[in-house]
């Protein structure tokens, strides 16, 4: 556990970084400071490892004073992540992954030993390891960066906007990644962005900042999206929130329909229902597209008339997977599948509307403006 | 020491003759300086361009900048048939220097201008000179006055060398100092070439601060 | 002409013959570029890592640069005397700016980011000097030691005028008689030892320079050899050296 009681960080030109700070950040979980640049969630992070000590206040860590421990010491034992990976250009990845091992008085072989371990841990495939950071790509040297920090198994993780210069598709699998090892691990991590959406994707709490370094809320993503604090959060979460709230409303009540279904296989002598869109489906029941009503408009495709279908929505997830899907299919109903991506139903916006609104009956207030 | 400079500098033909001495110094170390950037520009330009011509002539440049300056003066009246006693001789090979010494930031700025400049000058229509002239040439002047610099403290100070072949300039004090036993004139000498390239790299500063308002209007240096 | 100069066995016997001009030559560069090693490297480190009179060390070392060899020489001989010792105290002083310049610029050049990982995965100050700003430092510091044995081995020769032995010799001295075969074949020599110097002390800096350093400085788009040449080591250094005084 960390525990920040009424720091404040005021630096030697007179600016406030962090304005009485107090928050605790629970063991094994990731927690996210967010805010616009200036508002001190950096600044915040570096004085858990005393890369900047607070004017004012304590930081305790696991119920210890960091301020009692010796800055390299305390260090060795929190791992460390920031932008660009930082990882030491004139050392092999195997040799920067081993490089808290070998301070804290490892044997060489033992550290590498490790460090080997680890780059299978993040995904990285053994022969990179002999590689320089230089032959990497962004994504991978970021992972490393993971690895590093993660090589004496420190309980505490800090992470200064890890994934903030990869672009988003490797982003997120960045972030999927993260997720995943964290449900291996069980680190406590504090994690720093400047993103809202990675923020409540990542965070099981997110510490909204605001400039002068004031904690303006403190709170689990979906209470976020659902009730901002302020102006500020509410602007600051942004537009659409109502929808991504979605994300965090579970999908439990939704009852898919039956619709028409062909085989693929069949397909050339399927007959087209004649004012209902029929689902293609593959030899294992795996939706393939959709066949328009013999109403409809009777244009020929390659394909036999099959309009691909849109996003697929797997039972039991949060809501938003729903929505999107009815909103994004050629026929106006979301197909629903089980885990092994079989075809399970379908469902239409209508419905899921239907099932957001007796979430909020149950619930009594306040869910937030839904679609 | 100070009476003895106050003695030497109290002579009026001695003053005379150390302002003839400064005046032929700016001349033999500043001018190569022109000279010099006016033959690293196109070259740097050429090197850029033509991936072999960018190994050998950064090779070559080099090569020449390793040749110390007494044994350069001594050789360049063998390669270009000049008198070996002349001046040109040193303002050639200062040229030569300096030429060799900017390539490389020439070739190293027009490598940094972003490729997505050159690619919407190319697409508003300008042709490749003109293009260099307009666009790539002013966005690498940080880079060559900051070459040009190092390059005009070097000359002031390679200057002086030729006193040793009987070239002018402040050099001269240093020798006629050093034939008489006499202290005042190389410490005049020491303290000019001192002042020259101080005055001199002022200049490139305000020279630079003109030709590039961009970088003052972003707030860097 | 001077080829002729240049092989004939007599000029390569005795006191005044080629190999004792050589030797005496090599003799006073190790020394002073040593004596300047030992002086800038530390200083250089010093104040890269801490950051603390960074504008002394630059502006100093700039005002260095300015300095006139054979004023430098000509007004030693004159104050300390004549004799070696006061020609070696010139040559150590021009070496000193390059190797100053380029260990400054090496430990500034090394990635923030790299060094606020260092700091924060628990290095202490002497461990990151030494495991991560020294290595990445190198290839800008042994620029500027290649930099300061050139000026080392030109101003020898102008050093020869106080009389210092040294290749430098044969030049002033076939001047001074009006034997240009001489005089020419000395230049050529001091030429080729500066030439053969300086390519050995790339094949040193190619053979120290961590491998990732070079990759990464061929990443970036340059030549294979980019880290070693010197016009970049110059420029950089010099920029490097001026940010803190500007």
């Amino acid at each position: 556990m960390i525990e920040f009681r009424a720091v404040t960080k005021r630096f030697d030109d007179g600016t406030v970084a962090v304005d009485n700070l107090d928050l605790s950040v629970a063991a094994g979980t990731i927690t996210v400071f967010v805010g616009p640049s200036g508002c001190g969630k950096t600044t915040s992070l570096r004085m858990v490892n005393r890369m900047v000590e607070p004017s004012s206040g304590t930081i305790l860590v696991d119920g210890v004073d960091v301020r009692g421990v010796n800055p390299a010491q305390l260090r060795r034992g929190i791992g460390y992540v920031i932008q660009q990976a930082g990882l030491f250009p004139h050392r092999t990845v195997l040799d920067n992954v081993a490089t808290v091992p070998l301070l804290s008085g490892w044997t060489r072989r033992r550290a590498r030993a490790r460090a080997a371990e680890l780059l299978e841990l993040v995904g990285l495939p053994a022969e990179l390891g002999a590689r320089y950071p230089v032959q990497l790509s962004g994504g991978q040297q970021q992972r490393v960066g993971v690895a590093r920090a993660l090589a004496a198994d420190p309980p505490v993780l800090l992470m200064d906007e890890p994934f903030s210069a990869v672009d988003p598709v490797v982003r997120e699998g960045l972030q999927d990644e993260l997720l995943r090892l964290q449900a291996e691990l069980d680190k406590t991590i504090v994690f720093v962005t400047h993103d809202i959406d990675e923020a409540v994707k990542v965070g099981e709490r997110v510490a909204v900042f605001r400039q002068g370094g004031r904690l303006v809320q403190y709170a689990g993503p979906d209470e976020l999206l659902a009730r901002p604090a302020d102006d500020f959060v509410s602007s600051f979460v942004g537009r659409d929130r109502g929808y991504r709230r979605l994300s965090f409303v579970d999908g439990g009540g939704i009852e898919p329909a039956e619709v028409p279904t062909t085989r693929e296989t069949a397909l050339a002598t399927a007959e087209r229902a004649p004012d209902a869109w029929t689902l293609v489906l593959d030899e294992e029941d795996r939706p393939r597209g959709w066949l328009p009503p013999r109403s409809g408009p009777a244009e020929e495709a390659p394909g036999g008339g099959v309009r691909p279908g849109g996003s697929l929505y797997t039972r039991g997830t949060p809501l938003r997977g729903a929505l999107d899907a009815a909103l994004s299919s050629p026929s106006g109903l979301g197909v629903v599948v089980d885990e092994d991506g079989r075809y399970a139903g379908a469902v239409s916006a209508e419905e899921v509307l239907a099932a957001i609104r007796r979430r909020r009956d149950e619930a009594g207030a306040g869910a937030g403006g839904a679609a | 020491m100070l009476d003895d400079l106050s003695r030497y500098l109290g002579s009026e033909s001695t003053r005379q003759l150390i302002v003839d001495q400064l005046v032929q110094h700016v001349e033999l170390a500043l001018l190569p300086l022109v000279v010099g950037v006016a033959l690293a520009i196109p070259l740097g330009w050429l090197a850029q361009r033509h991936p072999l011509l960018r190994t050998s002539l950064l090779g070559v440049a080099n090569v020449v900048y390793t040749v110390p300056s007494l044994a350069f003066f001594v050789v360049i009246p063998g390669v270009i048939g000049t008198q070996i006693l002349a001046p040109v001789n040193v303002i050639a090979a200062l040229s030569v220097y300096t030429a060799a010494l900017l390539v490389r930031p020439v070739v190293d700025a027009l490598d940094a201008v972003p490729g997505h400049v050159i690619a919407a000058a190319t697409a508003m229509g300008y042709r490749p000179l003109r293009r260099f002239l307009a666009v790539e040439l002013p966005l690498a002047v940080p880079v060559l006055t900051a070459g040009v610099r190092v390059a005009s403290v070097s000359n002031i100070s390679l200057a002086s060398v030729g006193a040793l072949l009987g070239i002018g300039g402040l050099g001269a004090l240093f020798t006629s100092g050093f034939q008489t036993s006499y202290l005042p004139p190389i410490i005049v000498g020491i303290v000019l070439v001192l002042a020259l390239a101080l005055v001199v790299d002022l200049v490139l500063v305000g020279l630079r601060r003109l030709l590039t308002p961009w970088a003052r209007a972003g707030g860097a240096r | 002409m001077t080829l002729s100069w240049l092989f004939d066995p007599a000029h390569w016997s005795g006191t005044d013959g080629i190999p004792v001009r050589l030797l005496q030559h090599l003799r006073y560069t190790l020394v002073a570029a040593l004596a300047a090693t030992a002086v800038a490297v530390p200083l250089g480190l010093f104040v890269g890592h801490t950051g603390r009179g960074g504008v002394l060390v630059v502006g100093g070392s700039n005002a260095m640069r300015a300095l006139p060899t054979l004023g430098l020489v000509t007004f030693l001989f004159l104050v300390l005397g004549s004799g070696e010792v006061s020609a070696l105290v010139a040559l150590t002083v021009l070496a000193v700016p390059p190797v100053l310049a380029g260990t400054y610029a090496g430990i500034q050049d090394t990635d923030a980011g790299v060094v606020d990982a260092a700091r924060g995965m628990g290095m202490t100050g002497w461990q990151r000097l030494w495991r991560v700003e020294l290595p990445n430092a190198l290839p800008l510091l042994l620029g500027g030691v290649r930099n300061a044995v050139l000026q080392v081995v030109a101003t020898t020769a102008v050093a020869a005028y106080v009389g210092l032995g040294g290749l430098g010799r044969f030049l002033l001295d076939g001047l001074r008689a009006f034997d240009y075969p001489k005089m020419v074949a000395g230049a050529v020599l001091v030429a080729a030892l500066a030439m053969v110097l300086d390519l050995l002390l790339a094949l040193l800096q190619r053979a120290v320079v961590p491998r990732g350093l070079r990759l990464a400085a061929r990443g970036r788009g340059r030549g294979p050899a980019r880290v070693v040449e010197r016009g970049r080591t110059e420029v950089a250094a010099d920029a490097a050296m001026r940010e803190g005084t500007e």
